[in-house]
């Protein structure tokens, strides 16, 4: 465990282990529920590796009867309680307490229904983003939020953090795809908001608690919409001398009207690792590289293609490829995908950011990146989600050199508020978790802050559910960890990131 | 930016209506009246301020004094506004860049006053009603990017920004979204704004019956012609339209396809076979008419001079059927929008038993309904907003949250919220 802090931890809680164990082992099978220290070391951390916590207990509830009785339980008792889908998250969002109860929600891993006359698929929470498209695309729809981690990350999951994706600017991200929710608060009370009927009544709940990472409640149930998939998709791979006229690209392309389902924009350095990693047949002399995809009716995409052909000559562009069919597309992306094995290859270590900004603030920010990057003396390596203005940059050092490991936090620090100082936020997708908690107070002030606190102690009063996450506990504008690997290994190495 | 804390305004606690004209008023009123517990109503542009149930106030905020664009950047599609701008303002501000507000915000001055009258963005927020566009574009909700606004006691709190990706904290932008002003007073409000579409045109088929509009209406909806507008229109409503392409009086469905000019023509050629529709049957709207098609939608106009009480009904599609059947009596008009899913319904008399019944209904067909116009004398007793005990203690504890004394619009949405 590093230095990072979390809630005091209950010594008393840590006294009745067994007796918790004993409890909740009569209110859910007594097999679903893990105490060995060989049986919760997989559950010590989840994408954010920097850090690992083991649980006091790990509970595997089937129901959501067992949810509730397990969190009216723990609320009852004052136990901690952190919930986990299939621990994917980048920012820490379920990284266990020393004494809490982690409750994994992995056995609610079935779909439930699926209504086409609705266009909506009723799924239970531990399910993939990918199995939700897989289970209706044999009809030609499909699931629109896609964070790159799909194949892995649950539905759950997604809701808890607003998960985006490379298509959100066109689609938006999941509270905009989402229909309806079942939550168990703390105190037990099991409820839905929404369901197949589009809006609710009063208040939007179901806003509420998506993104709310975990804090709010559980999870165990979501109802998700699905679009007919779109008849054609195409890309183009477009190479720019400089990083502002890919940058101008962009702002043209949206003011003419032009709404891509995807737009990502790789500098050089990114470029090239990606593609001496993948082979994606990148232009690797341009300072910056686009891949804008534009999907619909043929003729609407022909159209838009066009147009998005003319303005990047507009704007300078060395090179232009349009993909020929849907091999080729998928080769486009193939090496923006692999942006952190790529990066693997290049240092011991690197750090993905997740910084929100305005589109037309990019050249800026990179400049600032660049600056920032000589004067900390690390390489970085950027990609962006262009369309929509999110931002990974990848910091590489050696974390086996604690220098180094602080030089890149303290960097990480700085390019997220420049985020914040050019309009931007500090987390576009990934979440507050424990990873930007403390930078908190760069994008709020006390009083927004002790709203959205006071709003946690109206549905949880004693602060059970998920404490040390999102809102900052030192008070301080401290920089704390970023995605952190180590020689190219994450939790899940093979899995696609951002 | 945090506020003053000792500053000094022109401003008179003993009048009854507020006109501030800056957020530091606004700031000193809230906090007056949260001082002394005065209840105050929240208002706009008067465009929706019948809807909600009745309440006491002693003390008006008129934010309509409060008004102005802040910050306008096409390119990155947002706009950063007052919340007493008015819509018309901003749509025409939007429009010189060839952009819109996607959600389509219905326009209730033509059903409560018999003129336009499409309110102030805050009232709108504040009311979350969306139109045509809704199942493709989503909600006002899905469309507000930040806020910033003035808490129950008096702070100013915001939450957002400008940037669509953001997921920096609790997504309080949507809790507001359709709290009626029983939260938080919004001051400046910052909306996604989106291209206008190069054409459009809508493919009206000629039929009175329902049950088929429904069909055309799914079929479309699940088709990859991608529409982003849907409605029907019984007998009674249909032969109001009188456009020049349109060939027939009576029932009729609508729907628009938007997008490049080549693409629309395809798209509406192909809709109509996939729908196996013949020469007669059907008759397709240029732009100019399609935009007059849906603002009457939009703007409610066929019950411009309708003296009914009117309630809006919201059902998954596969349930509009059953739902209308149910409720269908003899003088009964409605019509049907969102593609199948919102159902505007007039009512010539309600009462407690009626309504009951359609709380019913709707409840067990999955949905809810809003009463946005009734008469008077049944006003002060009925449930304007249908809820459940769970939510309405979830409710309770929300409205404390941002103001615990109750001094916003209380009332207006639930007795005790």
């Amino acid at each position: 465990m590093s230095s990072l802090q979390m809630p005091k931890v209950d010594d008393s809680i840590l006294s009745k282990k067994d007796k918790i164990v004993s409890d909740i082992g009569r209110i859910i099978n007594p097999k679903n529920v893990l105490s060995h220290p060989d049986e919760l070391r997989p559950f010590e951390t989840d994408g954010l590796t920097a850090y690992r916590q083991m649980p006091l207990v790990v509970v595997m509830p089937e129901t959501v009867e067992e949810v509730s009785n397990i969190l009216k339980y723990c609320n009852d008792n004052k136990v901690k309680v952190v919930p986990r889908g299939a621990g994917t998250g980048l920012s820490g969002g379920s990284l266990p307490l020393e004494d809490c109860v982690l409750m994994a929600m992995g056995k609610f891993n079935k779909i439930l229904e699926i209504d086409y006359l609705n266009r909506c698929v009723v799924t239970q929470p531990c399910v993939t983003n990918l199995a939700i498209t897989h289970a209706v695309q044999d009809k030609g729809f499909y699931y629109a939020p896609d964070p790159s981690s799909q194949i892995a990350c649950s539905i759950g999951g997604n809701v808890a953090e607003n998960s985006g994706g490379v298509h959100s600017l066109k689609y938006g991200a999941t509270t905009n795809n989402l229909l309806g929710i079942e939550v168990v608060l703390m105190d037990g009370t099991i409820t839905k908001f929404g369901g197949k009927a589009m809006d609710s009544e009063g208040y939007d709940f179901l806003g509420l608690m998506t993104g709310s990472e975990g804090l709010l409640g559980v999870i165990t149930e979501v109802t998700v919409k699905i679009l007919k998939s779109p008849e054609i998709v195409k890309a183009a791979l477009i190479g720019f001398p400089t990083i502002e006229d890919a940058g101008n690209c962009v702002a043209e392309i949206i003011a003419e009207g032009c709404i891509p389902a995807g737009m990502e924009i790789m500098d050089k350095a990114l470029t090239k690792a990606t593609n001496d990693y993948s082979k994606a047949g990148y232009p690797t002399d341009a300072e910056a590289m686009m891949i804008v995809e534009f999907d619909g009716t043929e003729h609407e995409v022909e159209a838009y293609i066009k147009k998005a052909k003319q303005i990047a000559e507009k704007n300078n562009s060395s090179s232009l490829k349009v993909s020929k069919s849907n091999e080729e597309r998928l080769k486009f992306w193939a090496g923006r995908k692999a942006a952190f094995p790529a990066c693997g290859v290049l240092a011991p270590d690197y750090m993905c950011m997740d910084g929100s900004i305005p589109r037309g603030k990019l050249a800026e920010v990179l400049k600032e990146i660049t600056r920032l990057s000589k004067k900390y003396d690390l390489p970085v390596a950027n990609a962006f989600h262009a369309g929509d203005g999110n931002l990974h940059p990848l910091i590489m050092f050696d974390a086996n050199d604690k220098n180094s490991l602080k030089k890149c936090e303290d960097f990480g620090a700085d390019i997220l508020k420049y985020c914040v100082k050019v309009g931007g936020a500090l987390t576009g997708e990934h979440g507050v978790g424990i990873e930007k908690r403390e930078l908190m107070c760069e994008a709020f002030n006390d009083k927004d802050i002790q709203q959205q606190l006071t709003i946690k102690v109206a549905l949880d009063p004693n602060s059970l559910l998920n404490p040390g996450k999102v809102y900052p506990i030192l008070r301080k504008c401290a920089e704390e960890g970023r995605v952190h690997v180590h020689g190219g290994k994450t939790k899940f190495p093979d899995i696609p990131r951002f | 930016m945090e506020e003053k804390q000792n500053f000094q305004t022109s401003l008179d606690f003993n009048q009854n209506i507020f006109k501030p004209s800056t957020r530091e008023e606004i700031v000193e009123i809230v906090k007056n009246c949260y001082k002394k517990s005065i209840p105050l109503e929240i208002s706009g542009l008067q465009s929706k301020n019948k809807i909600g149930r009745n309440f006491q106030a002693e003390k008006t905020l008129d934010l309509s004094n409060y008004k102005g664009i802040i910050d306008y950047k096409p390119e990155e599609l947002y706009i950063k506004v007052k919340a007493g701008t008015p819509i018309s303002e901003i749509e025409e501000a939007l429009k010189k860049n060839n952009q819109q507000l996607a959600f389509e915000p219905n326009d209730f001055g033509y059903l409560f006053s018999g003129e336009s009258n499409s309110g102030s963005i805050g009232g709108v927020v504040a009311c979350n009603f969306a139109g045509s566009r809704r199942f493709k574009v989503g909600s006002v909700r899905d469309h507000l990017l930040g806020f910033q606004g003035v808490n129950g006691k008096g702070e100013t709190i915001k939450s957002g920004g400008t940037v669509v990706k953001n997921v920096t904290g609790y997504d309080l932008c949507k809790i507001l979204s359709g709290s009626f002003g029983t939260l938080t007073v919004l001051t400046e409000i910052s909306i996604k704004v989106l291209p206008r579409p190069e054409t459009n045109k809508t493919l009206i088929i000629k039929n009175p019956h329902v049950k088929k509009a429904l069909d055309y209406l799914g079929q479309s909806l699940s088709s990859s012609t991608d529409p982003s507008g849907g409605v029907f229109y019984p007998d009674y409503f249909g032969k109001n339209f009188i456009l020049n392409d349109l060939t027939h009086d009576g029932g009729l469905t609508g729907i628009r396809i938007e997008g490049p000019m080549n693409s629309v023509d395809q798209r509406i050629d192909r809709l109509s076979k996939e729908l196996a529709l013949i020469g007669n049957e059907f008759s397709v709207l240029d732009s100019v008419q399609t935009e007059i098609f849906w603002n009457k939608t939009k703007n409610l106009e066929v019950f411009k001079n309708s003296k009914s009480n009117l309630i809006r009904i919201v059902v998954p599609i596969s349930e509009t059927l059953e739902v209308i059947k149910k409720l269908k009596k003899d003088d009964l008009n409605y019509f049907i929008d969102w593609g199948g899913s919102l159902i505007w319904m007039a009512f010539d008399h309600l009462n407690s038993k009626i309504l009951s019944e359609i709380k019913e209904i709707t409840k067990n067909h999955q949905g809810y309904y809003t009463l946005i116009k009734i008469e008077d004398d049944f006003k002060a007793s009925a449930d304007i907003f249908t809820i459940d005990p769970i939510k309405y203690k979830i409710s309770e504890k929300i409205k404390k949250s941002f103001d615990p004394k109750r001094i916003f619009n209380p009332g207006k949405m639930y007795t005790g919220i």
